[in-house]
């Protein structure tokens, strides 16, 4: 069984041409992936394992088939060159489709990999998890128990070659770890969540986890719904994340030139309050979706997407960037071998403002500071970017953070919020919700909230 | 020969789970699975996205001590599954243990009647075409449309030191369409799918209906004005609606929430949680459903588990992990995305049983409410039991009569409260598919009910 490696890449792309393709990529990861699950002071369960895959797009004038698989024996590799070549033939003819014409220079980028991770023995993981457990019961005495504490770790090899020069690979690692955390509230239960991530363990504080969640289960307490409203929003970072993670959704090329975006034909135009600036990183070592090259081989980059509310450009793969006779962003993504290459976003940025929590929500005045969200992906129309989620927090009053607020709803269209943002925070974290985001907290001058 | 056999010789699998036990532990498990797959989808009447999928591998667990081990390989070369064991067992330091020698566990897969591998891809695109017609043909509002078909085979094998040995051949196939009307301005979606543990036969009959209620629903909601804001009674559509069921009860009803403390229902096993007018069932047996299998991914054949009789709680449902902590049997729900995962307590196809009332009239007793038809999905936090839904498609009802339909509706609410505020149940009853996911895994599930009412809840819109 061979690694992964340019040349597996390199000799499945081969096989596809031999099989009748007239070009064809090849995308082959492979990675250990470790995870650890505690409860009451042990491990509850730990898996260790190493997948690989290998994904194969071909294309025929203009058809375009893909075919996945895991075998890597020669023989194999060939069977699933051989199916995508099959795949292609039952394609309509796309006039844009085709390999990047010309990949370019895939620059150096360091600190994609932490060595950590794999020097962390099963011990170590084990002890982080029980350890984070620990700090969400040790918060206060109200946290009955963790749900689960768990920490994740993988260190992955990517390799990317095609038939038009596209070539490059690239190693790097990830880990993470959260707790669900549960407060006894009298007559009901309260969860909370806490979660850090980094490229190795050295990034994960599980004390300041743990505790995260322990705070955030234990302020829930004693919540009720609010009255129904329109009122000043400031959105915790994790929520923002999810919201601008829609964003990207929206500005990926495909959902424009369809007509299945709400900012579809709106480069040039105000989208957004002038306090807001967004761009797509793939360069960021700091964000999970950096990388040197995207799934095509064509570079990453750095884009500037919305500037002082002004929007700027949608990201490109190579066949939207054709369509739209535009230069692709290097925003072809696979979410593994087995998702077929689509344009997304890399990491998306909000760039930091002025204000101090503490100032965002003096700023705020009358309001609510949500939380957290659910049911995203049922409340949210991408097409219209219209939306209505469910969402708990606390109330804002005289400037300050008052009660806890559950089961109530907030509404509004993408757009119209990205409109109404009065102030960006200026302390920015990386949220693994909606993508890979880096954001702080968003002050939104009105929304309308659905309670009693 | 069992229909695992061919996957996983019973003498391969004595020696992975000797290797499984060498350093000791009360339970091991090899799971071996084989899957093949085929996407493709139509958009801008044009078919594109064709992809075809074949992965295999094993997974292998020890239980020790309260702890899972667990290690997966790809492929199913006997040396990769015996790899596969000496990693899950790594960790453990103890005498060897012994399993017990394999005896086969005859369980019939679910019948299919025409396997999809067997008809041309052509005919595959063929039906994307006839989708993407039928429901264009609705109307020049429709600007967009998107159909997509999935077939998947999933063979799997099971062997446990207990002496299990058994196997299932698994065939799903779903089609799904989106629609998208523009009017101006306004856009609006409108979706709808159809799927089964079947094969193609699925679609023998008029599959073309569900474009053309697709495109009916997001031209519907083209003349949609914005959702009310407050609490009303709510009446809810029966399939897809049963969805509200599964997430308010079917998820707090699995065994790993409940024994963690982390679910509204713990406790509460014989007590009254609903209206005597109200059963439900969680029925893995379902002939042709969606969340249908022949046994379930740790061999235990899949059941019909009744979890509420006449308004009382009767049964939670367990793997066999969660079954062993409290000495009860397995209700054959421990479920994998694959083997590269373990199996948890996960729902199959969960319903509320048809009741007696008729829905008009359970529609015609509301002076002032909400009818929700169908919901995009849902969300629910067991340990609270807070839970959101995304309306779909949803009208006012006003003096009795279902009038204006409504954009942007959610409701949201908490599960015992919704629950015991079900005050009707509808004799007419279908069930739909959905993927559900938890833990990170997403396994295929059906839901169903007829309609019902729900005296009071919180729909949440835009319009105060």
């Amino acid at each position: 069984v061979s690694a992964v490696d340019l040349d597996l890449a390199q000799g499945a792309v081969g096989a596809a041409i031999d099989a009748g393709a007239g070009d064809a990529e090849a995308y082959a990861s492979e990675a250990a992936r470790r995870e650890v699950r505690a409860h009451g002071g042990t491990v509850e369960s730990l898996s260790a394992a190493t997948q690989r895959g290998i994904g194969v797009r071909a294309w025929i004038d203009g058809q375009v088939g893909c075919a996945f698989g895991t075998d890597f024996t020669p023989a194999g590799v060939a069977a699933i060159a051989a199916r995508a070549v099959e795949a292609a033939r039952v394609a309509d003819r796309d006039q844009y489709a085709g390999p990047p014409a010309e990949p370019g220079e895939a620059p150096a980028l360091a600190g994609l990999r932490d060595p950590s991770v794999a020097e962390l023995t099963t011990e170590g993981a084990a002890e982080l998890a029980v350890a984070v457990e620990r700090a969400a019961l040790g918060f206060d005495r109200r946290v009955l128990a963790v749900e689960q504490a768990v920490y994740v770790d993988s260190d992955e090899r990517v390799a990317i070659a095609s038939s038009s020069g596209a070539r490059g690979e690239f190693a790097d690692s990830s880990c993470y770890a959260y707790a669900q955390a549960l407060a006894d509230g009298e007559s009901s239960r309260e969860t909370g969540l806490g979660f850090g991530l980094g490229r190795g363990p050295a990034g994960l504080d599980p004390a300041a986890i743990g505790r995260e969640a322990g705070e955030r289960a234990t302020e829930m307490i004693g919540s009720r719904k609010p009255p129904s409203r329109a009122c000043p929003v400031v959105l915790d970072p994790t929520v923002a994340a999810s919201f601008v993670g829609l964003i990207g959704g929206a500005l990926g090329a495909n959902a424009v030139q369809r007509g299945r975006s709400p900012l579809a034909g709106m480069v040039g135009e105000p989208v957004a309050s002038e306090a807001f600036a967004l761009r797509d990183d793939g360069l960021e070592p700091e964000g999970f979706a950096a990388a040197p090259i995207d799934a095509e081989g064509v570079p990453r980059r750095r884009t500037p997407l919305i500037e002082e509310g002004r929007l700027l450009t949608y990201l490109y793969d190579t066949s939207t960037a054709r369509r739209g006779g535009a230069e692709s962003t290097g925003n072809a993504g696979r979410s593994s071998y087995r998702g077929p290459p689509a344009v997304s976003a890399s990491n998306l940025i909000v760039s930091p403002g002025q204000l101090g929590f503490a100032d965002l929500l003096r700023e705020a005045g009358d309001g609510v500071f949500v939380t957290d969200v659910a049911g995203l992906h049922a409340g949210v129309n991408p097409v219209s970017g219209v939306f209505s989620v469910g969402a708990s927090g606390r109330a804002i009053r005289d400037g300050a953070l008052a009660e806890p607020l559950r089961e109530f709803t907030i509404a509004s269209d993408l757009v119209a919020m990205l409109k109404a943002i009065r102030a960006v925070g200026a302390s920015p974290r990386w949220v693994p919700f909606g993508g890979s985001v880096s954001v702080p907290p968003l002050l939104i001058g009105e929304m309308a909230i659905g309670g009693s | 020969m069992t229909a695992g056999e061919a996957l996983l010789d019973p003498g391969v699998a004595e020696r992975v789970l000797a290797r499984a036990l060498a350093s000791g532990g009360e339970f091991a498990e090899v799971f071996a699975e084989r899957r093949r797959g085929l996407t493709m989808a139509i958009d801008e009447s044009r078919i594109e996205s064709v992809q075809s999928g074949a992965e295999e591998g094993a997974g292998v667990r020890v239980l020790s001590g309260g702890t899972t081990y667990f290690a997966h390989v790809d492929g199913l070369e006997p040396a990769e599954l015996e790899r596969a064991a000496a990693e899950a067992a790594a960790a453990l330091g103890a005498e060897r243990a012994e399993p017990r020698p394999l005896r086969a566990n005859a369980t019939d897969p679910l019948p299919v009647e025409q396997r999809p591998e067997a008809v041309t891809a052509e005919r595959k695109a063929e039906l994307l075409r006839e989708l993407d017609e039928r429901g264009r043909a609705e109307g020049g509002e429709i600007v967009q449309l998107q159909a997509s078909y999935a077939e998947g085979r999933r063979e799997v094998a099971i062997a446990n030191s207990d002496g299990l040995l058994g196997g299932d051949d698994r065939t799903r196939v779903r089609i799904g369409v989106q629609a998208v009307a523009r009017r101006g301005e306004r856009v609006e979606t409108g979706a709808e799918t159809l799927g089964g543990h079947r094969g193609f036969e699925l679609l023998e009959e008029e599959p073309e209906a569900i474009a053309t209620a697709a495109a009916r629903k997001a031209l519907t909601l083209l003349d949609a004005s914005p959702a009310p804001a407050g609490s009303m009674p709510v009446v809810v559509g029966g399939g897809f609606g049963g969805v509200l069921f599964h997430e308010m009860t079917g998820h707090g009803l699995e065994a790993d929430h409940v024994q963690k403390g982390a679910s509204v229902y713990a406790g509460k096993l014989g007590e009254a949680v609903a209206q005597p007018l109200l059963s439900a069932y969680d029925d893995g047996r379902m002939p042709g459903e969606w969340g249908s299998d022949g046994i379930d991914d740790e061999g235990v054949p899949t059941q019909k588990t009744q979890v509420i009789a006449g308004g009382r709680l009767t049964s939670f449902l367990y793997d066999g992990l969660t079954a062993r902590r409290e000495g009860v049997a397995s209700t054959g729900n421990g479920r994998r995305e694959s083997f590269r995962h373990l199996p948890i307590p996960r729902m199959t196809n969960t319903y509320i049983a048809p009741g007696e009332a008729e829905p008009e009239a359970m529609i015609a007793e509301v002076k002032k409410g909400f009818y929700a038809v169908s919901f995009g999905g849902g969300q629910v936090d067991p340990a609270t039991g807070d839970f959101v839904f995304g309306v779909s498609e949803g009208y006012l009802i006003e003096d009795g009569r279902v009038t204006a339909p409504c954009r942007g509706a959610t409701l949201i609410g908490n599960c015992l409260e919704a629950l015991a505020a079900i005050d009707a149940v509808g004799d007419d009853f279908w069930m739909k598919t959905g993927m559900c996911g938890k833990g990170g895994q997403k396994v295929p599930v059906g839901t169903g009910q007829g309609h019902i009412r729900i005296a009071a809840m919180t729909v949440g819109g835009t319009e105060l």
